[in-house]
């Protein structure tokens, strides 16, 4: 197990270079002016000081030295210090007219709390349908989750969105897009509301804001449906194969001809080891929850990174862009590194590979 | 009381027992393999009704111009719009200014001259109808282009990869693991951004974009295939009797690694039409008024809150794209299906 945790942290730094290098290489498409607006917040406008702009951040010095700098930030004059993106500074958004780190900030608890609230449905539903089709093989329910995973992994979620919003905000008025509604803005703007975790269920609970709470669950359930039945398609298919593979094993027959029942065969014998490789699958897409889903949050006008990042990119402000790409890299190589270590004390068999 | 009858049948249970099936000619062409493939594609419900889908809008595509001419001397991709107004029109409204012309099949069905706006118009005015038709063109050489383009590039990494194995490849995956580290849509994303002010807005920053983060998955399969088929003893018989180290690779391995590779990648057309769509929904890619069913659809976004009165605007380029992804859905579906070694003699 040593070995293996090693092993896999030996891969970090890998990672972390490589999805570095590759934002700073996509940074050097950019020309010295526009790349300024790492250091400063007055990206300057006038021709004449493009030299003064290049010698004085060093844009004229070998590419190493520049990534360096770019990474541990650097000294630009005597008493004068520039941070790099260890010490957090991702540059100046154009776009949100704050720097890109207090942006990520504001936007990450609102992923966050999509994602966390994403789980349960995705996760348990997911594997409910995956494990009846298994055990109905062939059956109606079987041939029904067939169906529903092809048009589901056809279903692109920006039409999926539009047609949810159609029904359930435009026509029946269930369910708004957003994250909360304006008056629970104007609360928490006013101060009334204090913001513990930033989550705002977690925080209406704290509160005791039932009000809000409820407010901000409506505004969750069309985002959380339409990521739920994009990964229950997959989900689907995963459990259900996985768990056709176990209901062959010899040791589920010789359950059968002990005598038990079939439901004890299949929820206590079969489903614990059919459910092992579903949990780097679970773990992958819980981790991808945090990465923002562009699209789902563009669709439903949801203020986490996702959509900041699509909005960012469509206006072209590319250090905005490369900033919450940056970010959305470094949790996810955190959060994939720990889906694989739990992966690793669950099923033994990866450790040895 | 002469002869037992139970002696005749007795020289004929060897035959009996081998199949004396009758190979017809297109078995023969094919051989075994490929005949069980193109059978089992042709002979189930899902693959049938994909083929079908598939089918259907090649046909609207090449016939595009029959089905809604464009404007003369425009570029056909240039949706026609009918005034600048911000609110969207519903079916059957008649095009005001500047109709382009008449499609043949019009008259004969509706007995007039007046060409209306089929499926209505988007914000902006511009015609859906023609979004949806021409949209169709796009997809196919988009799709095509971005999965041949992603599928060699993927091949050649992986090739050269599980050739030279060792250091190479070493560092080969571990660059396919950091372009693998983000979401392949934010990925896309980042890199279309970064290129439009170079390029300019068309199809090819997106294009490029989606190449670049999608070869990855070719790679690996790829790598992992040829490695195995390295193993067996017919590379070890070419290598005992002396052939080239490349001419075993071109010629005895890639072609018997490469296929399930080819197979899937060909399928994937509609999941690379799909995450294009996506991009152009999201505001980055083509320029406005480009024939693609993301811009069509990206024109609802700022209609969400009168979805229930202009849902033309969604429904329309919404289920050619649904409908278009479905159809290589559920022809890659058959196709795994079948191909699955598991499934082979079951059918």
């Amino acid at each position: 197990m040593t070995a293996y945790i090693i092993r896999r942290l030996l891969l970090l730094p890998i990672l972390l270079f490589g999805v570095t290098a590759m934002i700073f290489g996509m940074l050097q498409f950019l020309s010295p002016v526009e790349r300024s607006a790492l250091y400063v917040r007055d990206i300057p406008k006038n021709e004449n000081v493009v030299e003064g702009i290049i010698r004085r951040y060093g844009f004229d010095q070998p590419m190493y030295v520049q990534y360096w700098r770019w990474l541990v930030g650097f000294q630009v004059a005597d008493d004068e210090f520039r941070p790099g993106i260890l010490q957090g500074n991702f540059g100046w958004s154009r776009v949100g007219t704050q720097p890109v780190i207090d942006l990520i900030k504001v936007r990450f608890p609102a992923t966050l709390e999509l994602a966390l609230w994403s789980v349960f449905p995705i996760i348990g539903i997911g594997l409910w349908l995956g494990v009846q089709a298994a055990v109905h093989h062939n059956g109606w329910f079987d041939q029904a989750a067939r169906v529903f995973s092809i048009v589901g992994t056809s279903f692109p979620t920006f039409v999926f969105g539009l047609l949810v919003l159609m029904i359930f905000y435009a026509n029946l008025q269930w369910f708004p897009p957003g994250r909360v509604s304006d008056w629970v803005n104007q609360e928490i703007f006013s101060g009334s509301f204090r913001q513990i975790t930033s989550l705002i269920t977690v925080d209406a609970l704290l509160n005791g804001r039932f009000d809000i709470f409820v407010d901000a669950i409506k505004h969750l359930v069309l985002p959380i449906l339409t990521l739920s039945y994009i990964n229950w398609a997959t989900f689907l298919r995963v459990t259900r194969s996985s768990m056709l593979e176990t209901l062959r094993q010899e040791y589920v027959t010789t359950a059968r001809a002990k005598g038990l029942r079939e439901s004890d065969v299949v929820n206590k014998h079969a489903r614990p080891n059919a459910l092992i490789p579903i949990t780097t699958l679970a773990g992958f897409q819980v981790v991808g929850l945090l990465g923002g889903v562009v699209i789902t949050e563009t669709v439903f006008t949801y203020p986490g990174i996702g959509s900041a990042a699509a909005a960012a990119a469509s206006q072209l402000d590319v250090v905005t862009t490369l900033g919450f790409a940056l970010f959305n890299g470094f949790v996810l190589i955190l959060a994939n590194l720990m889906v694989d270590v739990i992966y690793g004390f669950i099923d033994p068999r990866v450790r040895i590979s | 009381m002469a002869q037992p009858e139970t002696a005749s049948p007795a020289p004929n249970v060897l035959a009996d027992s081998i199949n004396m099936r009758k190979i017809g000619r297109v078995e023969r062409f094919l051989g075994p393999e490929y005949y069980r493939i193109l059978r089992g594609l042709l002979t189930t419900p899902a693959s049938i009704a994909g083929l079908f889908l598939i089918t259907l809008f090649a046909f609207i595509a090449i016939a595009a111009p029959l089905i809604a001419p464009p404007l003369p001397n425009q570029n056909p991709y240039k949706i026609p719009r009918d005034g600048f107004s911000p609110d969207p029109k519903p079916p059957m409204t008649e095009w005001r200014r500047l109709p382009p012309p008449l499609p043949f099949w019009w008259k004969p069905i509706m007995g007039t001259d007046k060409w209306v706006h089929l499926m209505g118009t988007a914000s902006g005015q511009w015609d859906i109808f023609y979004g949806v038709i021409w949209g169709t063109r796009t997809a196919f050489w988009t799709g095509i282009l971005i999965t041949s383009v992603t599928l060699l590039l993927g091949v050649l990494i992986g090739t050269v990869s599980a050739y030279y194995g060792g250091l190479l490849d070493n560092i080969l995956m571990r660059i396919v693991d950091v372009f693998l580290t983000l979401p392949f849509i934010m990925a896309a994303l980042i890199l279309a951004a970064v290129l439009i002010p170079k390029l300019g807005r068309s199809v090819i920053p997106t294009v490029i974009a989606l190449i670049a983060f999608g070869w990855m998955g070719y790679s690996r399969l790829v790598r992992g295939d040829i490695l195995s088929v390295r193993e067996r003893d017919y590379v070890l018989a070419a290598r005992v009797i002396g052939v080239k180290d490349s001419r075993i690779m071109f010629t005895h391995i890639l072609p018997n690694a490469i296929f399930p590779t080819l197979v899937i990648a060909s399928l994937d057309v509609g999941t690379y039409v799909l995450s294009f769509a996506a991009l152009s929904f999201l505001g980055i890619g083509t320029d406005i008024g480009y024939a693609d069913w993301g811009q069509l659809l990206s024109f609802a976004r700022s209609w969400i809150t009168s979805l229930g009165t202009y849902w033309y605007i969604v429904v329309w380029p919404g289920v050619a794209l649904v409908l278009y992804v479905l159809g290589w859905n559920l022809l890659g579906d058959a196709l795994r299906d079948v191909l699955d070694p598991r499934m082979r003699g079951r059918s």
